[in-house]
């Protein structure tokens, strides 16, 4: 990969993301690269599909929710146009990574909320929980047994009592209990990868680097 | 009559030709009823009984034709009676084997020749005659006795206005006695069935179900097995086939006990009996009666195998420790089940059933450890429809008591094998903890609140859900008001606490944290405190301070806090390492290199250090684990998270201080540490309760000189002396005056105190406050007395009074400090008057009768300045009838400070020449002489100071040499303190006076003693006391003449006469 095309791209990129040092932009980048595997091509109009992504949520942040990692890729795309290019990569890894608690607080809420008119929805909860149960009695039961629990989280976080979930709602509840940040499933590295991180992100990808997938 | 047999009596089987009556307790009571009936007849209605019988009464009888006498016409098989009617039909006529009857009289007649087999007859007649009124008065006599009330008096009224005749009248009579009788059989067999036992499916599946669990092989089971015939259920809960279901069978079982062959049973609402047994070609019951019937199956099998029997008692033994608190609240619960299927039970089986169900949800304990347990007990209620309300009350039951026999048992067993253990690792200061107390429960009939429900649905999700779902649960959980014990014990009742402590040993990080979180709020509750322990829940919190999770480890540790409030748990936290890894928790310092990198779960340093102290200071209460504490280092932590100035931080530091300070190691430590600086500095916090601790750890400190003398430089003291004037907070008020009292040992100290005018306080101090402040500020006074203008304050401020007033109280502690205050007082002659016109000596000389030798030995101590500076002092001790004796006799005490007390009483008493005649009435010289075989230097100088006082008196001093005191007092010059040196050397010389005390003296070596070996030691204490100089030169002179001796004994004598 060229050097200077490389080098523009971190200036760039390190204007608009500040909690990673250049460095580091530099080697999620090379990541990038690599995962992409096309290195000659003009790096601007290429990325990352989604079943690509869906490996790396899989194998380095240990996801199993193929709805939530849809939802994760969608949050990426900020450009909705399929693909993760490579400043959504990075943007996107230091909310995922380092985000502050607000960063974190935004990226979930979309995650979650998905069909665009700014609220997570009784039937939106419906879908995302309804694997949540352990398949022990009979599927009627489950399923009453998910609308309970449907009720008690929107009991618990829908504090303007109209069905569904704003912002507002959402950053309310997570702020007075910061368990719920990922209440409708696990759209963030989990905390063993937290706590890793900190030994040095270059770890984590260590693996991915060596085979790209 | 009619009515009753009918309806009450119980007849065998319907619809097969004659009918017969069952033997059973109610039938045979209503027969014998009958028969007292009859019986008396003839007796109380002489005319009745003449009455013809519409029809004769007629049955095959067992009675001999011989067995009739006199008024009977016998002829072979054939019996006629003298008595006929009108038309000369004999009123009783047996033709072997039909008798026919017409009348009472006859009735009664026979009843009286059956003699022992009047039952049989009496049963044969009732079942022979399936309708007597209507036999004996016709049939439309028959139909009013149906009737009742109102209508049956027009009726008779009817009648008589009809006939008209003598006859009906006496159809009437007999109509109305028959009725009577009836009602009262009526009233009877009520009485009978409500004491009898009605068994339903429900109670005899438990029972079996039960009695399957205790089965098996081996010695410990009751029985080898136990089954059911047919493995079909109806609907209903009955196995036995449809048509015997309608004679009120309900199943069939084959027991094998240990001891006895196989037996088949039938279980049957009126009870449970054996039956004719299985045949074994086609596998047919034989479902005849064979035997009794008894209550219940337990009852049955009781009677039928002794090792059952056995076995079964055992059970009940084991689990009995349990029932007391568990029946009162189940027993009307079941109750209420009973009433509902409207049959009544007696309240002993109840209670025996209870005891059954409890063994039985111990036993499925231990059968099924996992969760399982629950699920299978509630797909059991759902097949069974028709017993719902039955096995939903059990299945509700058997949770309760599964979780409430747990930790009592398990109570038991390591306390009988800890106990001692336990003992040992207390401290003194866990006055205030929650001893282990019987469980309480809440009320299982009353209504349970709703929230009991929503968190049973709750910890539906918690077992059942993913992360997700568990998650959502614990964040509604904590929403209910957890700090209330109803929420709390909910959690446990429906299971929850297993599951949150499961939840703990997983690695969902967030899981973790949510159960932590809820867990440290229940454990507020001394009951769940008990269960997290029982449960293990304390070694899974102990691991996770190993956490990389900071607010983990804070969540784990402060739970840990709130359970280690009782020592069990506080053995389970060291014996874990959970101590070490709690001071680990208060080396915050140790990752400050670390990027202030904030994760998204995670909390400060500060904070993990503070809920390590938390979790310390609730350890720090038991001994072994200060121990502990000091050993993984905990002290320099701890006195470097001192130096902060966060409250929450500062009171558990201070707190785990103040609890280890009891211990001599810690203080020295603590010294070292320069730990007492920053308690004094935090003496100015603006926090009661920090104040308070930092008191509190000022008190137990400075029981050491330099800590006293520390405390001072760091000008603590006038922090105390402001503390004193707020006495709103009693704890603190109490902290506060316990350290001035340690610190006023020290006289430089009481000085200061005097500056800051903290004596005036502490009078004020002396009424109306609790007994812990008391017996601190009362132990400060006595301190302070110590010096001349102190007691001069104190005696301006009126303290006086308020101090002897307490002298009558019955606090040991205290009475301690205030005989020694009194005392100190009574040194100043003008407070002295003072505590002699409030009666304060005679206070004192009562408390020498007081059963603590600590409290005797103070009074002792504080007499003698009274006895000193009384006016009268002599006749003052006289006044006290019994004083004198009562103090003689203290010599028999065998406590040393007591009897060298008593000695320096003694001394002071026989000063005063009458009563020093009546002591030594009272035989105090051979006391003395018994005590003088001693090494201890302070008896030993009030010793020697009361024997040669009591030498003034008569013979004594021969007397001392008798009872041979001489000797072991002149080894009392060998001894290393001048006191003593002094004393005896007086001693001596008031005994040298009579001769053969002298040879005694010269041949123990006295002189070479005092003169070579103790030479300097005489040549020093004769300067300061010109008195001992003279007594020991007094003493050599005359034991160098002894010929003089007499003569000087004589002069002696002529000055005392």
């Amino acid at each position: 990969m060229d050097q200077k095309v490389l080098k523009r791209l971190v200036e760039s990129i390190s204007k608009s993301v500040n909690s990673f040092k250049k460095s580091e932009i530099e080697c999620f980048i090379r990541i990038f690269h690599n995962v992409v595997g096309r290195g000659d091509v003009k790096l601007a109009n290429v990325g990352l599909d989604r079943n690509t992504f869906r490996v790396i949520l899989h194998s380095i942040f240990g996801m199993t929710d193929d709805v939530l990692m849809n939802r994760v890729f969608f949050a990426f795309d900020k450009d909705n146009d399929n693909y993760i290019n490579v400043k959504e990569w990075v943007k996107g890894l230091s909310v995922f990574l380092r985000g502050t608690f607000e960063e974190k607080l935004k990226f979930c809420f979309e995650v979650y909320y998905f069909n665009g008119d700014g609220y997570i929805s009784r039937e939106r909860i419906y879908d995302m929980l309804k694997n949540s149960l352990h398949q022990q009695s009979p599927e009627e039961e489950t399923d009453e047994g998910i609308r309970e629990l449907v009720d008690i989280a929107l009991k618990k976080m829908d504090y303007d009592n109209d069905g569904r979930i704003s912002f507002a709602d959402f950053e309310k509840a997570v702020k007075e209990d910061r368990l719920l940040l990922e209440v409708f499933g696990p759209c963030l590295p989990d905390a063993k990868v937290q706590w890793q991180q900190r030994i040095g992100l270059g770890e984590i990808f260590k693996d991915l680097k060596r085979n790209p997938c | 009559m009619g009515v009753a047999l009918t309806r009450s009596a119980q007849w065998t089987a319907a619809g097969h030709g004659a009918k017969t009556l069952e033997v059973t307790p109610l039938n045979e009571a209503i027969v014998k009823e009958i028969i007292m009936f009859v019986e008396s007849f003839i007796y109380k209605y002489p005319q009745e009984a003449n009455y013809v019988f519409v029809e004769p009464l007629e049955w095959k009888t067992n009675l001999d034709p011989s067995a009739f006498g006199s008024g009977y016409a016998v002829s072979g098989t054939t019996v006629k009676s003298e008595e006929v009617d009108k038309n000369g039909e004999p009123l009783l006529y047996l033709s072997v084997p039909q008798i026919k009857i017409r009348s009472f009289g006859q009735l009664s007649r026979m009843l009286y020749i059956a003699k022992n087999m009047k039952l049989k007859e009496a049963q044969a007649c009732i079942e022979a005659n399936r309708n007597p009124v209507a036999k004996i008065l016709g049939l439309d006599y028959n139909i009013i006795s149906e009737e009742i009330g109102n209508s049956f008096v027009s009726n008779i009224l009817d009648k008589i206005t009809k006939d008209d005749d003598s006859e009906s009248e006496i159809k009437m009579k007999i109509a109305l006695q028959l009725k009577q009788l009836d009602l009262h059989l009526l009233n009877h067999s009520l009485k009978h069935i409500s004491l009898e036992i009605r068994l339903n499916p429900g109670t005899v599946k438990n029972d079996i179900e039960l009695l399957k669990q205790f089965s098996g092989k081996g010695k410990q089971t009751v029985l080898e097995s136990i089954e059911y015939t047919s493995d079909y259920e109806f609907s209903n809960g009955c196995r036995a086939p449809p048509w015997r279901q309608i004679k009120g069978e309900i199943c069939y079982v084959l027991v094998k006990p240990h001891d006895a062959e196989t037996l088949c049973v039938t279980c049957s609402k009126e009870g449970v009996f054996l039956n004719g047994g299985k045949t074994d070609d086609e596998g047919q019951i034989n479902y005849e009666r064979k035997g009794e019937i008894y209550k219940d199956l337990v009852t049955l099998l009781k009677e039928k195998s002794a090792i059952f029997s056995e076995n079964m008692s055992k059970q009940e033994i084991k689990f009995s420790e349990q029932p007391q608190k568990d029946q009162p609240n189940e027993a009307p619960k079941e109750e209420v089940a009973i009433t509902h299927k409207a049959s009544v039970t007696s309240r002993k089986s109840t209670q025996e059933k209870n005891r059954i169900n409890l063994g039985r949800s111990q036993l499925t304990k231990r059968l099924e450890p996992s969760l399982n347990w629950r699920t299978s007990v509630s797909s059991k209620e759902s097949r069974n429809t028709l017993r719902d309300t039955q096995v939903e009350k059990h299945g509700g039951k058997l949770e309760k008591s599964r979780s409430s026999v747990s930790p009592g048992r398990a109570q038991l067993i390591r306390k009988s094998v800890e106990k001692i253990e336990e003992i040992i690792s207390d401290s003194s200061s866990e006055s205030e903890e929650d001893e282990e107390q019987p469980d309480h429960r809440q009320e299982a009939n009353a209504d349970l609140p709703s929230e009991y429900w929503q968190i049973q649905k709750l910890v539906k999700y918690l077992k059942g859900g993913n992360q997700t779902a568990t998650v959502i649960a614990l964040c509604s959980m904590k929403d209910f008001n957890l700090a209330q014990e109803t929420c709390q014990l909910a959690i446990r009742d429906v299971g929850g606490l297993e599951v949150l402590i499961n939840l703990l040993e997983t690695d969902e990080v967030k899981c973790k944290i949510g159960s932590l979180k809820i867990l440290k709020e229940i454990s507020h509750n001394p009951q769940i405190r008990r269960n997290i322990v029982d449960l293990g829940g304390l070694p899974v919190m102990v691991n996770i301070l190993d956490s990389p999770h900071k607010s983990l480890k804070c969540l784990a540790a402060e739970t840990i806090a709130n359970v280690a409030k009782f020592r069990r748990a506080r053995r389970v936290v060291r014996r874990h390492g959970g101590i070490t890894k709690l001071v680990a928790l208060l080396d915050c310092g140790k990752h400050s290199g670390e990027p202030a990198q904030s994760s998204l779960y995670e909390t400060r340093d500060v904070e993990v250090a503070r809920c390590g102290a938390l979790a310390l200071w609730s350890c720090s209460k038991s001994y072994a684990n200060k121990e502990a504490i000091r050993k993984a280092g905990g002290i320099p932590l701890l006195a470097r998270l001192l130096k902060t100035s966060h409250e929450n931080m500062l009171i558990p530091v201070v707190g785990t201080l103040q609890e280890c300070a009891s211990e001599e190691n810690y203080r020295a430590a603590i010294k070292a540490e320069r730990i007492i600086e920053n308690l004094v500095k935090n003496l100015n916090s603006e926090n009661e309760q920090l104040q308070e601790h930092c008191a509190m750890a000022i008190y137990q400190c400075a029981e050491d000189e330099e800590t006293r003398d520390l405390v001072r430089l760091h000008g603590g003291l006038k922090p105390l002396a402001s503390l004193l004037n707020n006495t709103d907070n009693k704890e603190r008020l109490a902290a506060v005056t316990g350290a001035i009292w340690k610190c006023s040992i020290s006289k430089e100290n009481v000085t200061k105190f005097r500056e800051y005018k903290a004596i005036e306080t502490l009078v004020g101090l002396l009424t109306d406050q609790p007994e812990e402040v008391l017996v601190n500020v009362v132990g400060a006074l006595g301190e302070c007395c110590q010096e001349h203008e102190n007691r001069v304050i104190i005696r301006r401020c009126g303290g006086i009074q308020p101090l002897v007033n307490l002298l009558v109280g019955i606090n040991q502690a205290l009475l301690v400090n205030v005989t020694k205050a009194v005392g100190a007082c009574a040194v100043e002659p003008e407070s002295m008057m003072i505590i002699d016109r409030l009666d304060g000596v005679r206070l004192l000389w009562s408390l020498l009768k007081n059963p603590h030798p600590d409290v005797k030995a103070s009074a002792a101590w504080a007499l003698c300045p009274c006895i000193q500076n009384a006016k009268d002092a002599g006749e003052m001790v006289r006044s006290f009838v019994g004083g004198l004796e009562l103090v003689v006799n203290l010599l028999k005490s065998d406590n040393k400070e007591v009897l060298a007390s008593v000695c320096a009483v003694i001394t002071n008493i026989a000063k005063d020449q009458e009563n020093l005649a009546v002591i030594t009435d009272h035989g105090v010289v051979p006391l003395l002489s018994k005590l003088a075989n001693t090494n201890n230097d302070k008896l030993r100088r009030h010793l020697a100071e009361t024997i040669s006082r009591c030498c003034m008196w008569g013979r004594n001093r021969v007397a001392f040499g008798e009872h041979k005191a001489v000797a072991p007092l002149v080894r009392y010059l060998k001894s290393n303190d001048t006191n003593v040196h002094r004393a005896t050397a007086q001693a001596l010389y008031q005994l040298s006076e009579d001769a053969d005390n002298c040879v005694t003296m010269h041949e123990n070596g006295a002189v070479k003693t005092s003169f070579s070996k103790y030479q300097p030691m005489v040549c020093v204490i004769t300067k300061p006391c010109e008195h001992g100089s003279r007594a020991i030169g007094n003493y050599i002179e005359n034991i160098r003449h002894p010929g003089d001796k007499s003569k000087s004994f004589a002069d002696h004598n002529k000055t005392v006469t």
